[in-house]
């Protein structure tokens, strides 16, 4: 699944990292604990979280994550979208709870790391 | 090469300055990036416990061609048992470390799964010294 299907399908916004549209996500990984986001080995997952702040994106940078979704209309702040530049991620929004975007993220085919 | 990173308890805004700084060190490096990724989420969870319950600490990463050493060493309320905080799920974490993402007791647990070898000791009511090492080849 393309980073642009994953928008279209939740009606989210990208907030940093366009350039990165067309890069393929293969699996999803929902969590509001960042300890647990560390434990995945898994490359070119997608973050499905609602914890919005700096030690969100600092996580994803030592895990080598490179696209977050923030659900529950989550805003990332301006320091935030800078340390997410600086590691060429993306970062989008959306207004469904997590429950509702992984259902339909699944349903539309992106996998489980387990 | 030695690297020298000082931590401020409870400024959950820098916590990750250093680790972010020693992973772009070790990419510059040209070390794996798989072998990177464990060393910073060790690291990471090390810096991230300091802010969490010290009052400062400082990092120093020593860095040859076979292995990085790095001593997380803080001023702070040490560790009464240390077998009981390597427990998975065992956390002493305030509210404010939960709602960053953390204080589940996952830290000591993710350091021992991505160190090489993980040495932690500790003086009650003085601080704590975490040491990890990890092969770079």
């Amino acid at each position: 699944m393309k980073i642009n299907e994953i928008t279209q399908l939740l009606n989210a916004k990208i907030i940093c990292g366009h350039e990165y549209i067309d890069h393929p996500i293969k699996h999803g990984f929902a969590s509001d604990l960042m300890s647990d986001v560390l434990t995945i080995d898994t490359d070119c997952i997608l973050l499905i979280t609602g914890l919005c702040n700096l030690q969100t994106i600092r996580t994803a940078e030592m895990a080598d994550i490179q696209c977050i979704l923030f659900v529950r209309d989550k805003k990332a702040s301006p320091e935030m979208i800078a340390i997410a530049e600086e590691n060429h991620m993306v970062l989008m929004e959306c207004s469904f709870s997590l429950f509702n975007a992984v259902g339909i993220l699944y349903q539309s085919g992106l996998k489980p790391v387990y | 090469m030695e690297f020298k990173y000082d931590i401020e308890g409870g400024n959950f805004t820098k916590a990750g300055n250093a680790s972010s700084s020693i992973k772009k060190i070790l990419k510059q490096l040209s070390v794996e990036p798989k072998i990177v990724k464990r060393i910073v989420v060790a690291l990471y969870e090390a810096e991230v416990n300091v802010v969490a319950h010290a009052f400062n600490g400082v990092i120093i990463a020593t860095i040859d061609t076979q292995k990085i050493h790095i001593k997380i060493e803080d001023n702070g309320p040490g560790i009464p048992d240390i077998d009981l905080a390597m427990t998975a799920g065992y956390s002493t974490a305030s509210a404010a470390v939960r709602e960053m993402g953390f204080g589940a007791g996952m830290g000591l647990p993710n350091m021992k799964r991505n160190a090489d070898n993980l040495t932690v000791s500790s003086i009650v009511g003085k601080g704590t010294i975490v040491e990890l090492t990890t092969n770079l080849n």
